[in-house]
C-alpha cells in the first residue's frame, strides 16, 4: 500500500510540475495572444476590442503574475482552457472534447491491437527461435522502416484510389450528423480500417522484436529449464514462466505508447485528414494559436501521466519485486 | 601379466541394482559441419541408494553429462548418441533418450529431479514459491485437490526446515541458503527415485552449504533416493559420496568409492585435483594445484587429453588415447577404474604417489 501512496504523490508533484510550466511558457514567450490577433485582423480592430479582448484572455493588466497563476489553477478545475483563435470564439475545451475521442477510439484500438498481436507473435517466434517463422522479423521490420507518410499516401493510393475499397479521407461521410445510429457508426468504423490498419502494420514490428528478444533471453534462465524439468507442458512453461517474464519490458513501452496516442499519430490524421487531437495540434501551430496548443499539450501531458500511473500499477501487480512492502 | 586388461565399456563393474545407467553418451555442441564433441561415449552407472559424485574441473562436461542425460540441454547442445537407461522401482527399463514428448515429461520429476547450479535463477522471480511448488505437483496430477496440493507443498518445505508459511513468499524475500532449500524441496515434492544435484552449494557460504549437505544426506537416508552429486569441490564430495567419478575434457578418467579416490588416487589428475584444496585432517601442506588449463574442445590433441598438463607424461600418451580399465593393482582393487597409460603395465611400474595400498584388513 505504502508503494501507491509514494507513487500517488510523486505523479502528483509531476503533474504540479507540468501544469505550471504550462503556465509559464507561454508567458514567456514573445508576444500574447491579443498581439497576435490584432496583426491576424490587420490592424483593422479599435481599441475598445482590444481592451475587450485583453479582459477576455486575462491579460488585462492590474493582476499580478500569482494572481494570474491562482485564477488559471481555478479555471483548470472548471474545465476552462481559455478560447481558441483557429476555432473563434469557441473554447479551447470543446474543441479538444470533440478531436480527443476519435483519437483515442482510433489510435488507442489499432495500438492496443499491435501490442497484442505484436507480442503474440513475438512470444511464438522467441520460443520457437531458428524456424521458418523467423521470416516474420524482416518483413515486419521493413514496413515499419518505410516512412509513414509515404506508407500511408501508398495505402490510400491503392485502397481507395486504385481499388475503392476504403474512404480515402475523413472520420466518417460527409453529410452525416454524428449520432448514436447504425448508419454513422458504420460510417465511422469504415473510415477507420485503413488509418487503423496502416498504424498496426507499421507499427507492430517493434512489439515483435521486442517480445522475441525477450522471449530469448528469458528462454535460457534457469527457472524456465527448472519448469522443463519439472515436466509442466510446453505450452505451461512458454506461457506462465517465460513469456509472463518476458512481457515486463512491454508493459513499459505499452504505458508509454498509450501516452502517445493522446498526442494523436500527428502524420496518420494529417495524411488521412482525421478529425484528431494531432490534426486539431497541427491547425493550431500553423494559426499561431497559443491557448488552443497550450490545451493540448495539458491534455497530452496529463494524458501521459495516467498512462505512467496505469503502468506503474499493473507493472507492481505483475511484478513483485517492484513491490517494497513493510 | 603384460597383456592390458579389456577395456570396459561401462564405468563401474555390473552393479547388482542400477538405477541409471549412461552407455556411451555423446553430446555436441554446435549444429553445424564442425561441431564440437564435448562429450564421447561416456558411460556412467548409478546403483540405487547410492550417492554418486561427479568431479573435475569447470568446462569439464559435468554437467552437460547431467543434462544431456535428462534431455535438457540448451541449444545449441546435441544428443548424438548413447542409451540412459532408467529402472525404476518395479523393475521396468526405460530409455530415457528414446522417450517421446509425452512420456519424457511424464517421467521428469516424477522418476528423476534435479537440483540446479546456481539456486538465485532457479526460482522465478514472479511467481510465489508455493505456485512453484504445486505447479510441480498439479502437472503430474499425483494430488488431487488444491488442498492436498498446498498441504504436500507445505510438507515438503518443513521437511528442508522451512516454515510453511513461507509458501506464500516470492523468491526475492528469501535467502540464498532458503532458495536452495526451496530447490531440494520442490525437487522432492514428487519422491523421486533419483536426484540430480548441480553444484547445488557453489553460491553458498561455508556454514550454508554445511547444513545442506547434512541436510540432503539426512533426506537422502529417510527418503531412500539415488544422488548424482556434480561438484567441483572433492574434498566435499568425500563426505557425501559413496563413490566418485572424475572426469576431465569430457571424459570420465578415474572411478572409484568415494574414500579410495580420495586417499589413494589413481589417474594423475584425480591426484591433482586433491592437491588443489586443502586437506581437512593431517598436517598443513603445500596447495599445489595443476599447472596449465584444459584443452580446447574443439581442437582435442590426440592421445591422453591430460599429457600437456601430467607430470608423469610418457610417450605413449600423445599418441593413444587411454581407456577406461583396470588399475594395475588390479588384484587387489577389482572396483576402481582408471583412464591412464600407468596402469596398464606392471603395479610396480606405477609411480608410488598414484600406486598407495590400501591398509590390509
Amino acid at each position: 500500500m505504502r508503494f501507491f501512496i509514494r507513487r500517488g504523490i510523486f505523479y502528483i508533484v509531476t503533474a504540479w510540475a507540468a501544469v505550471t510550466l504550462n503556465f509559464f511558457l507561454p508567458r514567456m514567450m514573445p508576444g500574447d495572444p491579443v498581439s497576435s490577433l490584432i496583426i491576424k485582423s490587420g490592424g483593422q480592430i479599435s481599441p475598445d476590442a482590444i481592451n475587450s479582448l485583453k479582459v477576455l484572455f486575462g491579460l488585462d493588466n492590474g493582476q499580478s503574475l500569482w494572481e494570474q497563476y491562482t485564477s488559471y489553477w481555478n479555471q483548470l478545475f472548471h474545465g476552462d482552457l481559455g478560447l481558441s483563435f483557429a476555432f473563434f470564439p469557441t473554447p479551447v475545451s470543446s474543441v479538444i472534447q470533440q478531436s480527443l475521442p476519435w483519437t483515442v477510439g482510433l489510435v488507442g484500438i489499432a495500438t492496443i491491437l499491435s501490442v497484442i498481436l505484436g507480442t503474440t507473435v513475438g512470444t511464438l517466434i522467441g520460443w520457437r527461435r531458428g524456424t521458418k517463422a523467423d521470416a516474420v522479423l524482416p518483413v515486419a521490420t521493413f514496413f515499419s522502416a518505410v516512412p509513414y507518410f509515404w506508407f500511408g499516401l501508398i495505402a490510400i493510393l491503392l485502397f481507395a484510389v486504385t481499388w475503392d475499397f476504403f474512404p480515402a479521407s475523413k472520420g466518417y461521410q460527409p453529410g452525416l450528423i454524428p449520432a448514436w445510429n447504425w448508419e454513422f457508426i458504420s460510417s465511422v468504423l469504415w473510415h477507420g480500417i485503413l488509418p487503423a490498419l496502416t498504424i498496426v502494420v507499421s507499427s507492430i514490428s517493434g512489439w515483435i522484436l521486442g517480445m522475441r528478444n525477450m522471449m530469448v533471453t528469458v528462454s535460457s534462465e534457469d527457472y524456465v529449464t527448472v519448469a522443463q524439468a519439472k515436466g509442466l507442458k510446453e505450452r505451461r512453461v512458454m506461457v506462465s514462466y517465460a513469456a509472463r517474464n518476458a512481457v515486463l519490458p512491454q508493459i513499459s513501452s505499452f504505458a508509454l505508447a498509450l501516452g502517445f496516442i493522446v498526442g494523436g499519430t500527428l502524420v496518420m490524421e494529417m495524411v488521412f485528414s482525421y478529425p484528431g487531437i494531432g490534426f486539431v495540434l497541427y491547425q493550431a501551430v500553423t494559426a499561431s494559436d497559443y491557448p488552443l496548443m497550450q490545451g493540448c499539450f495539458l491534455v497530452i501531458t496529463l494524458a501521459i501521466l495516467v498512462a505512467n500511473m496505469m503502468a506503474d500499477v499493473v507493472y507492481a501487480f505483475l511484478d513483485p519485486r517492484t513491490r517494497q512492502e513493510g | 601379466m603384460t597383456t592390458t586388461a579389456p577395456a570396459l565399456t561401462n564405468a563401474t563393474l555390473q552393479a547388482a541394482d542400477p538405477i541409471l545407467e549412461i552407455k556411451n553418451l555423446s553430446v555436441d555442441y554446435g549444429f553445424g559441419d564442425d561441431p564440437t564433441h564435448v562429450l564421447q561415449d561416456v558411460s556412467l552407472t548409478l546403483n540405487r541408494g547410492e550417492v554418486l559424485g561427479l568431479a573435475g574441473e569447470s568446462g569439464c562436461g559435468k554437467s552437460t553429462l547431467a543434462y544431456g542425460a535428462t534431455r535438457l540441454l540448451p541449444p545449441p547442445g546435441v544428443i548424438r548418441g548413447g542409451e540412459v537407461i532408467f529402472t525404476g522401482r518395479d523393475g521396468v527399463k526405460t530409455d530415457i533418450l528414446t522417450l517421446n514428448d509425452k512420456d519424457l515429461r511424464t517421467a521428469r520429476w516424477r522418476d528423476f529431479a534435479i537440483v540446479f547450479q546456481g539456486a538465485m535463477n532457479s526460482l522465478n522471480p514472479v511467481h510465489r514459491v508455493g505456485t512453484q511448488l504445486i505447479d510441480a505437483i498439479k502437472a503430474h496430477g499425483k494430488t488431487a485437490t488444491k488442498q492436498e496440493a498446498r498441504d504436500r507443498a507445505a510438507y515438503v518445505l518443513e521437511m528442508v526446515g522451512i516454515n510453511a508459511d513461507r509458501l506464500k513468499a516470492y523468491p526475492h524475500q528469501l535467502s540464498g541458503g532458503m532458495r536452495q532449500r526451496v530447490m531440494i524441496a520442490m525437487a522432492l515434492v514428487l519422491e523421486p527415485e533419483l536426484l540430480i544435484m548441480d553444484e547445488p552449494t557453489t553460491a553458498l557460504d561455508v556454514v550454508m552449504q554445511r547444513q545442506i549437505l547434512e541436510e540432503i544426506t539426512d533426506l537422502r537416508d529417510r527418503l531412500g533416493f539415488s544422488v548424482i552429486f556434480i561438484t567441483h569441490d572433492v574434498s566435499l564430495l568425500v563426505e557425501v559420496a559413496d563413490r566418485i567419478a572424475i572426469m576431465y575434457a569430457g571424459e570420465i578418467v578415474e572411478a572409484a568409492d568415494a574414500k579410495d579416490a580420495y586417499l589413494r588416487p589413481r589417474h594423475p589428475y584425480t591426484r591433482g585435483l586433491l592437491n588443489s584444496f586443502p586437506p581437512l585432517r593431517g598436517p598443513r601442506r603445500e596447495l599445489q594445484g595443476i599447472p596449465g588449463s584444459p584443452p580446447d574442445m574443439a581442437k582435442l590433441p590426440s592421445g591422453c587429453r591430460f599429457a600437456d598438463r601430467c607430470p608423469f607424461v610418457m610417450d605413449r600418451c600423445r599418441t593413444e588415447d587411454p581407456a577406461l580399465s583396470r588399475t594395475a593393482l588390479k588384484m587387489s582393487e577389482p572396483e576402481r577404474l582408471v583412464a591412464c597409460h600407468l596402469h596398464d603395465g606392471k603395479a610396480s611400474e606405477v609411480p608410488a604417489e598414484l600406486a598407495i595400498q590400501a591398509p590390509q584388513k
